[in-house]
């Protein structure tokens, strides 16, 4: 195989020039910062995969903590062609493409009840897709005509959501989850699905989570309907929500 | 910290309108909360008496006694009233007494009343040796700075945040000889709507380290220990808000804590704790960190992670205009005033940067003595690390060109995770290097008359002393039903923690409040 070709079954990390392999990381060792930390930041590099490992920098951070960056060759490379991912796969709409399909399709203001559940006290996310205003210039599910959005705010007991949603006739649900330490999002988002299914109203809602840990297919091994990640808009929760609901409603 | 010139040129009628609008806020608020207490109060009380520890259900103390007045309708009067009341009966200490409540050996219905002043009298000896303890760390603070000085430059404020006392104090002392100032603990999630403070080291959390009197402790004795080393006083910071409001806060003063988040009306808006609730919990929390010396930080930086920083600008100019008036009513001064802003325009936005020296400028005119509190971007940081490098740095020199005081160091790595204890040390690094090679650019800055940075100032000015005329006709109740700040909602009747507000009877006595606020006042 000609090096100067670009083979997308052995990919391999671009530097300056095509093949080349070479990528940046940097960690921190609890080593005193000497030859010896370097030479086991070079070992350790090595590990990882990089050929020629490079030290640019070792710096201390304490008597015995030191930083690298460290540069390398990776000699690894990866099928391309073979990967699938799961993405959530319907198309974007508009807020007022997302209004007139409600009204074709749906007849009814759809329900969106909203909250950052279990100890989450992060109103970040949930307020970025609900909120009027939204984020970044893309308007907020309040703003949706055909849409009645209802944010309950952070730290919302999943039991307590669950009951509102009841409550509400929600058509939807959207969960939001910023804190990620130790992995208590997946506690959390658990606990719902759990809670869902025990009283029996898993299939009464579409469930949608979100943040900026969440993937598409994390989801939905929790038993999510979508989960979205970083640089979701409410456009892009909108219209998969009601796209779904609608085929759900006239099956 | 160095005088204040005016280099904006700001109508000082508006200021003095603005001002005078959230005192008379202040004030009929004041009045609201001088008939009320609350069981967080009266459990601040029994803490600053002495009461400390865990019955066998691990529930505190403090807990135990005002559950037992609430209980028997008898809060009202005041812890201090209905112990006084025991320590002439049974000759007890405080912490006797309540031991006694928790083992049901001191049934607290069945005190023989006595007069105020004979109850005053009783609790006299334990509530001098507690202003006594405080004074000794308000002395060691000084003592402390006087031997190694103060640096008039900003301090760098880092966090650490594993949930793991132990690791935070590694993190910490890490940070402080890297050239971190401050180290504020980040409180684990959901501590805000405990309604007790746990007890004892912690090593598990969430997002953050539980605030207990033994973490406080042992990070103190950690950050004393760098602080010796490096010939530097370290100040310690952590969160007094949320349904222990108070509590957080005499813990702090018993510690030595020497700054604490401390806003009136943040567990209202962002923790949804009811608001006579908070208003009431908040004047003693300051009457307590003004006494022992507390800088409190306040939290208008919040409203703009909701609200959208150019447009809601003025909510937070209001908003530092109440807060500095409901501390001056706990008689907390100026210089200990951390009122909170925050750099947080989109990068989108042209001009933008203009717009941030405008605001910082224009707080540091209107609040000269107050030790400023200044939050980096968080709200558009992407997870594009050498991006937010950037953005920092931008915030880093907002903050030299317009010497802010207490200092936040933004992270890289924001939105992506507690930062790491490299993350901490690069943002040092950003921070040390440009207030050095920017270090009196402040100096030599002034700004165009009737150029945008001024212009801005006036317009953010103006409509806060628009808003706060109409805070001032509604009253703060009805200004927070009506989701004037951050946009959000908040009924005076609603929230957690109403059920611990009870109206004062006439027997009742603070006895801290009184020496507290006398002594600050001289």
């Amino acid at each position: 195989m000609n090096e100067k070709e670009l083979n997308l079954k052995q990919l391999k990390p671009y530097g300056d020039t095509l093949n080349d392999s070479k990528v940046q990381l940097s960690f921190t060792l609890p080593v005193p910062n000497d030859e010896k930390g370097k030479e086991a930041a070079r070992i350790l590099a090595k590990k990882m995969g990089l050929s020629e490992p490079n030290v640019a920098l070792a710096k201390s951070l304490d008597k015995d903590f030191t930083f690298y960056i460290v540069y390398g060759t990776c000699v690894h490379s990866v099928d391309y062609t073979e990967i699938k991912v799961q993405a959530v796969e319907s198309k974007v709409m508009e807020m007022e493409e997302t209004d007139e399909f409600i009204k074709t399709h749906i007849g009814r203001k759809v329900v969106v009840v909203g909250a950052a559940t279990g100890s989450d006290a992060h109103t970040v996310g949930i307020d970025a897709i609900m909120n009027r205003k939204g984020y970044a210039g893309h308007y907020g599910l309040e703003r949706y005509e055909m849409i009645d959005a209802h944010n309950l705010g952070a730290q919302v007991p999943n039991e307590e959501f669950i009951r509102k949603a009841v409550e509400l006739n929600a058509d939807v649900l959207l969960v939001s989850q910023t804190v990620t330490q130790k992995d208590v999002h997946i506690k959390n988002l658990t606990e719902l699905v759990e809670l869902l299914e025990a009283e029996g109203l898993r299939s009464r809602f579409i469930v949608v989570c979100g943040g900026a840990r969440i993937t598409h297919e994390l989801a939905k091994e929790l038993g999510y309907d979508a989960g979205f990640g970083a640089g979701t808009f409410a456009e892009h929760v909108a219209s998969f929500a009601v796209e779904m609901l609608a085929k759900k409603l006239n099956k | 910290m160095a005088e204040v010139k005016e280099k904006i040129r700001l109508d000082k009628s508006l200021i003095d309108k603005a001002r005078n609008s959230a005192k008379r806020v202040a004030e009929n608020t004041q009045s609201f909360i001088d008939l009320h207490t609350t069981i967080a109060v009266e459990r601040a009380v029994c803490r600053l008496l002495g009461i400390d520890g865990v019955n066998e259900f691990e529930v505190p103390l403090p807990n135990v006694v005002c559950d037992a007045l609430y209980g028997h309708d008898l809060l009202s009067n005041g812890a201090a009233y209905v112990i006084g009341c025991l320590i002439k009966e049974t000759g007890l200490s405080p912490q006797k007494i309540a031991e006694g409540i928790a083992n049901g050996e001191i049934d607290v219905a069945q005190f023989k009343p006595i007069s105020h002043l004979e109850a005053r009298e009783a609790v006299a000896d334990a509530v001098n040796a507690t202003i006594q303890r405080i004074r000794n760390n308000v002395s060691t603070r000084k003592s402390f700075l006087a031997e190694y000085g103060d640096k008039d430059t900003p301090y760098l404020y880092v966090i650490v945040a594993t949930g793991n006392i132990y690791e935070d104090i590694i993190q910490a002392q890490a940070a402080a000889r890297q050239g971190a100032d401050v180290i504020a603990v980040i409180r684990t999630t959901g501590q805000s709507l405990l309604d007790y403070v746990p007890y004892g080291p912690t090593t598990e959390g969430f997002g953050g380290t539980y605030a207990t009197q033994e973490n406080f402790r042992l990070m103190r004795a950690a950050l004393d220990e760098v602080s010796r080393e490096q010939k530097r006083y370290i100040r310690l910071c952590n969160y007094c808000s949320g349904l222990c409001m108070p509590e957080i806060a005499a813990m702090g003063a018993f510690e030595r804590l020497d700054v604490m988040l401390n806003d009136a009306l943040y567990g209202i808006l962002f923790r949804d704790i009811n608001p006579k609730r908070t208003l009431i919990d908040q004047y003693f929390s300051r009457v307590i960190n003004s006494f022992a010396g507390v800088i409190i930080n306040t939290g208008e930086d919040n409203y703009l992670t909701t609200a959208d920083a150019v447009e809601e600008a003025h909510t937070v100019l209001a908003s530092q205009f109440l807060n500095e008036q409901f501390a001056l009513c706990a008689g907390l001064p100026e210089e200990q005033m951390g009122l909170g802003h925050a750099f947080e325009i989109s990068p989108e936005v042209e001009n933008g940067f203009l717009y941030e020296i405008a605001q910082a400028q224009m707080a540091r005119q209107i609040f000269p003595k107050a030790p400023l509190k200044y939050m980096p971007p968080t709200k558009f940081m992407t997870g594009d690390i050498f991006m937010g490098n950037v953005q920092d740095a931008l915030f880093n020199i907002v903050t030299i060109a317009t010497n802010q005081r207490i200092h936040l160091l933004g992270m890289l790595t924001e939105a992506i995770h507690t930062p790491f204890m490299s993350d901490r040390a690069l943002a040092i690094e950003n921070a040390k290097y440009i207030f050095n090679t920017m270090k009196n650019l402040s100096d030599e800055i002034e700004f165009k008359q009737g150029g945008i940075i001024e212009n801005r100032a006036n317009e953010v000015l103006k409509r806060a002393a628009e808003l706060l005329g109409d805070i001032e006709k509604m009253g703060i109740f009805q200004t927070l039903e009506q989701g004037i700040f951050a946009g959000i909602k908040r009924s005076s009747d609603g929230g957690k923690g109403l059920a611990g507000v009870v109206k004062k009877s006439d027997i009742y006595f603070n006895p801290f409040i009184e020496i507290m606020k006398g002594e600050a006042k001289q």
